[in-house]
């Protein structure tokens, strides 16, 4: 799906800061002060202004999660000195940046073949029915967003759901309700960990006893 | 050095030459799209892919440096249907839209499709479509025929250092754009239209005016600024409809500026075409026949004295028309000549004193340049573009002063001061910029012509011989002395000696102070059109003007010669290194309009002087007799033979006030622009033809290199 991007939209907020010097001083302390170096640290400052406003989203009414504004990437390109279509084009590449408001609870699902073969069909029915949205939608309430993705790169216990910072692994429609669940009373789901059926990894190598990993 | 084989060809390369690059050595061509020689390579269009013995899969050659031993072969089956696969791929999302492309019949895309290109699709799904940008008024964009081969975002990087356009997004929806609207601030656009392989980027002016096999191709020399880039002028019917560049080494390389490329339109619009007459100070101007015109000129010539009379050249003046001038003047007996429309008064007897001495190509050597009243990117946007290209290949460690108004030239500029008073700073050795000419082995100093119209250029000019001395800045072998001109006529007017006679005639600004005193009766104006004539030339002298556009001058004259534009006659133009070069006539001129140096013989002859040329081929004869060096084209001046820069200047009080560059407007700077619709759009578009805020990357590249 492509990123939506409306730099001129009403949500749009004019300025952006960082509310963080100090971690923005680590960030801009790990890497050389060359041109290159700076340049690396446009990811960890795009994901920072992301987590910045998902904070702050919590208390907004609706509520919304992390998402970076054209403001931001404007700031972070005026603290690095690089022209701005460079984090332009940093931010429109990688799947992890919102470039527009979600919801607090961005629910990724796996659709690409691993995933697929292994009924990422009806994971993503589930998260319909259950979330009441369709794909690239956003709930009224702020909520929830349900996007599809590409390969998230963990086959091994596909399929795969990716919500904000959290992989849950070996979904059936089952477990799926049940993390929508938690989420919708804002309780912490199982994570993957404990929805995994024991001794199952990857289930086409021979099998091995829990923890003998 | 290693050495391959290629298609059983053993051949011999440099250490990092690129497979492609060796092969193309052989002369075997090898399909590209994203490669281009002058741009880095980021290998992302696998076109050019070959097979190497040994290597399980075809390799990208343009991103595979030459090994030693490798067997190479550019021609087998497999390399054959892996570039058919590529192309495939590459078609299945573009349009196939040639018949109303304008890129048809010179596009990469579809020649390497009548190559490697199946005659069907078998693509069934549907197809994506890239929204087109608006990124200024040169540049037509229909993005959904872009095929991502980042070439136009490495040039705006690169080469012209202004990073705005942008590969965004990725996988299917990747595309190009500044994503925030704006159009593409760098006077270099145009040559995106140039590089882009395919229809996506293409010229606005031109669209759906022709196709490439209608158009008559003629080599011409631009006239916009003093660098004299080789350009190509496309015309079809008497029509001119397209400039492009043509590869020069030692100037433009392959690019060219806008104001080069798309200034023509001016030619044809607001165009004198036929002469006027106006019967007595203060009459209306009435179009008259060339017979009327020519009597009633020479009549009135007869009546003033040879030392009440005055001629001056203007900035797009062709070498043969003011030859041709001067030789008439001359035999009248009048020593008050100039050419100098800018007013500078520098001593001309040495042309190592107002030559690009250093030459163009002779930049990429240079380790230290000091800008003294000028502003390259605006007065000579291919020089400018030249120091950029040293500045990038010395990977930032090329230091670059500046005296004068603070500017934006696309490479970081040490900004010295704004007065004259800077100069004796640097003389002193104290400031940090003087340790950095000390240390260079080869320093460069570049002088804006018209910091010699200053009150003061005479102490200028004493600090300058003073610091040339001081620095070295000619040593042997090396001659770093230039003088930049922004004039595309000037360097030859004054190769032929177009100025003051003798020392006490008149200059440029006599000669218009004359017009009001009453000391200078007739005026001949050689297309001078870049002062305010109407207001300046008092009104009881008697002026000609003979030019192509009713500028200033126009309207003040007594008697109009309507004559040709620099694309409606063959001329020669000698460019700020000395290079004499040859425009070729591309249409005829419009209307009653005549060949500049024509129009003087034919005066002449009313006045009974006989001008000893009557074809193009004797007034060459003409230049060659007297100065051989204008009549070998292409040539560059020997040095050791003119001799180094001696402008001595005299010691004296510097007048302050900032060493301004004349440009005020990079987009108005002659009258062919103020003419054009196209040039209006781009003085719209870019007001003042500079962007404060293009450029900044390259502040933080320097320091990549450090
Ligand atoms: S617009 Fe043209 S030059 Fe730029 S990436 Fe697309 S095809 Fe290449
Ligand atoms: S395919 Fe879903 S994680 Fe790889
Ligand atoms: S030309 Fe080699 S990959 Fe494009």
């Amino acid at each position: 799906m492509k990123k939506i991007f409306e730099p001129d939209a009403a949500y749009q907020p004019d300025t952006f800061a960082f509310k963080d010097p100090k971690k923005v001083k680590d960030i801009l302390g790990r890497y050389p002060q060359t041109h290159q170096g700076r340049r690396s640290a446009v990811m960890p400052l795009l994901d920072l202004a992301q987590r910045q406003t998902a904070k702050e989203g919590l208390k907004a009414d609706p509520p919304h999660g992390g998402w970076i504004p054209r403001a931001a990437m404007d700031e972070i390109a005026r603290m690095l000195d690089l022209p701005p279509v460079k984090v332009y084009e940093v931010a429109t590449f990688y799947s992890m940046f919102q470039l527009a408001p979600v919801g607090v609870h961005l629910i990724q699902v796996c659709t690409t073949t691993p995933c697929w073969l292994r009924g990422s069909d009806r994971i993503l029915e589930t998260c319909r029915e259950k979330a009441g949205i369709d794909l690239d939608e956003t709930r009224p309430d702020g909520k929830f967003t349900l996007v599809e993705v590409e390969c998230l790169g963990a086959c091994v216990n596909a399929p795969i759901v990716q919500i904000n910072d959290d992989y849950y692994e070996d979904l059936t429609p089952e477990l799926m309700e049940d993390i929508l669940d938690a989420l919708e009373k804002d309780k912490k789901p199982k994570t993957a960990k404990t929805a995994k059926i024991p001794g199952k990894t990857p289930e086409s190598s021979p099998r091995r006893k829990p923890g003998s990993s | 050095m290693p050495k391959l084989t290629i298609n059983g060809t053993e051949i011999e390369v440099a250490p990092g030459t690129s497979i492609l690059q060796a092969a193309e050595s052989l002369g075997y061509e090898i399909p590209r799209f994203c490669y281009h020689d002058r741009l880095s390579v980021p290998g992302n269009c696998r076109m050019c892919l070959v097979e190497v013995e040994g290597a399980p899969k075809p390799v990208a050659s343009c991103a595979m440096a030459a090994g030693e031993g490798m067997i190479v072969h550019t021609d087998t089956d497999r390399v054959r249907r892996a570039r058919q696969n590529v192309m495939e791929f590459l078609l299945i999302n573009h349009p196939l839209d040639c018949p109303i492309c304008d890129q048809g019949g010179e596009c990469d895309l579809q020649d390497q499709a009548v190559a490697y290109g199946y005659d069907r699709s078998r693509y069934r799904e549907s197809k994506r479509a890239v929204p087109n940008k608006n990124i200024g008024p040169l540049i037509k964009t229909i993005m959904t025929r872009c095929i991502q081969c980042t070439r136009c975002v490495r040039f705006g990087e690169e080469i012209a250092g202004v990073t705005e356009l942008g590969l965004l997004h990725r996988g299917e929806d990747v595309e190009i754009g500044t994503f925030v609207e704006k159009a593409v601030s760098t006077e270099l656009s145009g040559n995106m239209i140039d590089i882009c392989p395919v229809g996506a980027l293409t010229s606005a002016p031109y669209a759906y005016k022709a196709r490439p096999w209608e158009l008559r191709k003629t080599q011409s020399i631009d006239i916009s600024d003093a660098a004299g880039s080789n350009i190509r002028i496309d015309s079809r019917g008497n029509e001119v409809l397209r400039i492009l560049p043509r590869l020069h080494e030692g100037i433009n390389e392959e690019w060219i500026s806008d104001k080069a490329r798309f200034c023509y339109d001016g030619v044809s619009r607001g165009r004198l075409d036929t002469p006027w007459l106006r019967d007595e100070p203060g009459a209306k101007l009435r179009p008259v026949s060339w017979e009327e015109a020519l009597t009633f000129v020479a009549g009135r010539l007869r009546k003033i004295r040879a030392k009440d009379m005055a001629a001056l050249a203007g900035d797009l003046a062709d070498l043969e028309s003011v030859v041709a001038l001067k030789d008439l003047m001359t035999q009248l007996g009048t020593p008050h000549l100039d050419c100098r429309m800018d007013g500078a008064r520098f001593d001309p007897s040495s042309r190592a004193n107002y030559l690009f001495n250093t030459t163009i190509a002779g930049l990429e050597r240079a380790d230290c340049i000091l800008l003294v009243g000028t502003n390259p990117r605006w007065e000579s946007t291919m020089i400018n573009a030249r120091i950029r290209k040293a500045w990038r290949q010395k990977k930032g460690a090329l230091p670059v002063g500046l005296i004068g108004e603070e500017a934006d030239l696309t490479y970081p500029v040490e900004h010295i001061g704004e007065t004259a008073a800077a100069l004796k700073e640097i003389i002193g050795g104290k400031h940090p910029f003087a340790k950095k000419m000390k240390a260079a082995q080869n320093p460069v100093l570049i002088v804006g012509s018209a910091v010699f119209a200053r009150e003061d250029h005479g102490a200028i000019a004493h600090l300058l011989g003073e610091l040339a001395r001081k620095y070295d800045i000619i040593r042997d072998g090396w001659n770093g002395m230039n003088m930049l001109h922004g004039a595309a006529g000037r360097t030859g007017a004054l190769d032929v000696g177009f100025v003051p006679q003798a020392p006490d005639a008149r200059g440029m600004a006599e000669i218009i102070e004359g017009t009001r005193s009453g000391a200078v009766k007739a005026l001949y104006l050689l297309g001078t059109d870049e002062f305010n004539a109407r207001a300046d030339i008092g009104w009881q002298c008697f002026v000609v003007y003979q030019g192509h556009h009713g500028d200033h001058a126009a309207m003040r004259a007594d008697v109009i010669l309507p004559g040709a534009a620099w694309t409606e006659q063959d001329g020669t133009y000698v460019n700020v290194e000395g290079r004499p070069q040859f425009a070729r006539q591309a249409v005829s001129p419009p209307g009653e309009a005549k060949e500049n140096w024509k129009i003087i013989r034919a005066l002449a002859e009313r006045l009974n002087i006989r001008l000893p040329y009557d074809t193009s081929a004797h007034i060459s004869a003409r230049i060659a007799a007297d100065w051989p060096h204008l009549a070998k084209w292409d040539v560059l001046p020997d040095h050791t033979e003119i001799g180094a820069w001696d402008l001595k200047g005299e010691k004296g009080d510097l007048s302050g006030g900032v060493l301004a560059s004349p440009v005020r407007n990079y987009y108005m700077t002659n009258p062919l622009c103020r003419a054009s619709e196209i040039m209006a759009r781009c003085h719209a578009a870019f007001p003042k033809g500079r962007d404060a805020d293009s450029g900044s990357e390259d502040k933080t590249e320097q320091e990549a290199a450090e």
